[in-house]
């Protein structure tokens, strides 16, 4: 069973053309990018026949990708912070706290997952609207932290559940409060599903468009999702000025991809099961 | 529904461990569950109610109070031929991209899942579309098939030409489905592949030895072991596939005509461009009845195949 024989040979061959085909679109997202408008109207499929930086001096000056950027990533981390927090103290009381009252409320939350957010959609945007949200990113990090808060609570508590109580146990016999148990015990154990909550939420909210569009559209702080859509609508002929944009837009998201893949398809693969 | 498979530490102590049995939980300050608690009611519950609250008043999203209208919002939405197309609309794409997504993606993680040299790069390169963000995947797939653009090229070459994949009224549905396929066969296959790797290699090899086929090792042992990954690859793809909305904002954004016009897309003009805001949240209750009631039936029907 071990060796390599020729039909694994063949198989190897016939995947790598396979991947080679799925990785065609990525590969036409880079060589587009580095194209002038004429020579990617005359031949679509070129390679590139120099290194232009052109489209992508013009994409990220006309784009306005710098402060996109540096409102996406304010959005994320602080999603990914409060989601951490929350997630993390409201799962150690649903896992631990005695009687029936914690796993209720864990079953509620977690029903949560099920219901689309269509239906609360606008009554919510009348809230927001109502305080004054609009428009302001604040409004997009609170919606983020509510929307993935049903999967970091599962992720958490199911983990909590499945570490032994011994270790607080111990602490609680030293005369530890709830918070130091939570502090210094708890925390540390935590670190493996905490990896898995910010790959799966921070992908999750870097990527989202509807609710940014919805609250910032039209606004100066915008996301790399929202003023990319801006900045198609403007520049849409421009295939390589567009594409110079897109590939800066997906660069952060793939770099980390690429760097820790093993941990991103982990976190993918094993972090739900039926 | 869902737990983790990550593996957690191991206990101190044995003796400790038989004395904790007998006591249950500990005395936490519930002030622990209250940001959750409070995100959660404040974000998800509180906005839910209001929504199917408001399917059955005539709320235009302005006047401060909504009369009751019982169905009369469900009657119009279903009396509309655009609501119709819409919804054909996304039970085709539901139906069709959750057979092929996972059909792809099992036939990606066999071959992934084997003693070729290349599978870890490979499985890198065919998961990376699903963290990409699906508004740039939408655009990148809208100048893939741009007319006389690399998909008609390809086309010309097999006798189809002139091919305008995303003009064409006809085709049109089709485009968005190979782009959302594209994006998330990376994801079907990793998570049949985190099933196929569960398979002890013992048993395989016993099978082997036996005399089995690769055919019948699939079909009598990988194929069996892999139901629960298959449960969540068709939930995850039809929860997916009816929420549909950035990747056909960025390809057609609903047409040509109404052709590619999903749920979702619909509900977004209905009341943001047409301020039909209750008629919004009732397409907005119809989106989840919809989706509750196939996950739930195909949850059944895989349970009821389990247990005879």
């Amino acid at each position: 069973m071990n060796r390599y024989t020729w039909r694994t040979l063949v198989l190897e061959i016939v995947m790598i053309a396979v991947t080679a085909a799925f990785a065609f679109p990525l590969w036409m997202l880079i060589s587009v990018g580095f194209r002038t408008a004429p020579e990617v109207a005359q031949n679509p499929m070129g390679f590139p026949t120099s290194f232009n930086l052109d489209n992508f001096i013009g994409a990220w000056t006309q784009g306005e990708l710098g402060s996109a950027f540096m409102t996406s990533i304010i959005i994320t981390v602080t999603s990914v912070v409060v989601l951490v927090i929350c997630g993390a103290t409201g799962s150690y009381y649903f896992a631990r706290s005695r009687g029936a009252a914690g796993m209720r409320w864990y079953a509620i939350i977690a029903a949560g997952l099920m219901v689309p957010f269509q239906i609360g959609l606008l009554p919510l945007y009348r809230i927001m609207a109502s305080i004054g949200l609009t428009g302001n990113p604040l409004a997009i990090i609170l919606i983020s932290a509510g929307v993935h808060l049903p999967l970091t609570v599962i992720l958490y508590t199911g983990f909590i559940k499945q570490i032994p109580a011994e270790y607080e146990e111990a602490a609680r016999v030293d005369g530890a409060t709830s918070f130091q148990i939570f502090w210094r015990v708890l925390i540390p154990l935590l670190l493996p599903v905490t990896a898995t909550v910010v790959i799966l939420n921070g992908i999750g909210v870097w990527n989202e468009f509807f609710t940014p569009l919805l609250y910032l559209g039209g606004t100066d702080t915008v996301t790399i999702p929202v003023r990319i859509y801006g900045f198609v609508g403007e520049y849409g002929a421009d295939w390589g000025k567009v594409f110079a944009g897109l590939v800066m837009a997906s660069l952060p998201v793939l770099l980390l991809f690429f760097l820790f893949q093993r941990y991103m398809i982990k976190s993918f693969g094993s972090g739900l099961k039926g | 529904m869902t737990t983790i498979t990550q593996a957690p530490p191991t206990p101190p102590t044995e003796r400790i461990a038989t004395r904790t049995a007998r006591r249950k939980g500990f005395g936490i300050s519930p002030w622990f569950a209250f940001p959750a608690l409070a995100f959660f009611t404040a974000i998800v519950a509180i906005p839910t109610i209001l929504g199917v609250y408001y399917a059955f008043t005539n709320w235009d999203g302005i006047s401060a109070a909504p009369s009751f209208i019982g169905f009369d919002n469900f009657v119009a939405l279903f009396k509309n031929p655009e609501t119709i197309q819409a919804l054909g609309n996304t039970l085709l794409m539901a139906v069709v991209i959750t057979i092929v997504q996972n059909a792809i993606g099992l036939a990606l993680a066999a071959g992934v899942n084997s003693r070729i040299k290349s599978r870890n790069v490979l499985r890198t390169f065919l998961f990376a579309p699903v963290v990409m963000t699906p508004i740039i995947v939408g655009y990148l797939w809208q100048f893939l098939f741009i007319p006389n653009g690399p998909i008609a090229s390809l086309a010309k070459l097999v006798g189809i030409p002139n091919l305008n994949m995303l003009g064409d009224p006809a085709t049109a549905i089709w485009g968005v489905i190979i782009v959302v396929i594209w994006q998330h066969a990376g994801y079907s296959m990793v998570i049949f592949l985190a099933g196929m790797q569960g398979i002890p290699e013992e048993i395989t090899e016993a099978a082997a030895l036996d005399g089995a086929g690769a055919w019948k090792r699939f079909a009598h042992i990988t194929w069996p072991l892999l139901r629960t990954p298959l449960v969540i690859n068709i939930t995850l793809s039809l929860i997916m596939s009816f929420k549909l909305f950035d990747q056909v904002m960025a390809t057609t954004q609903g047409g040509p005509g109404y052709s590619t016009q999903t749920l979702s897309t619909l509900l977004y003009f209905e009341a943001f461009q047409f301020n039909q805001f209750s008629s919004g949240i009732a397409l907005g209750v119809v989106v989840f009845l919809l989706t509750a009631v196939i996950s739930f039936t195909q949850m059944r029907l895989f349970r009821d195949r389990n247990a005879t």
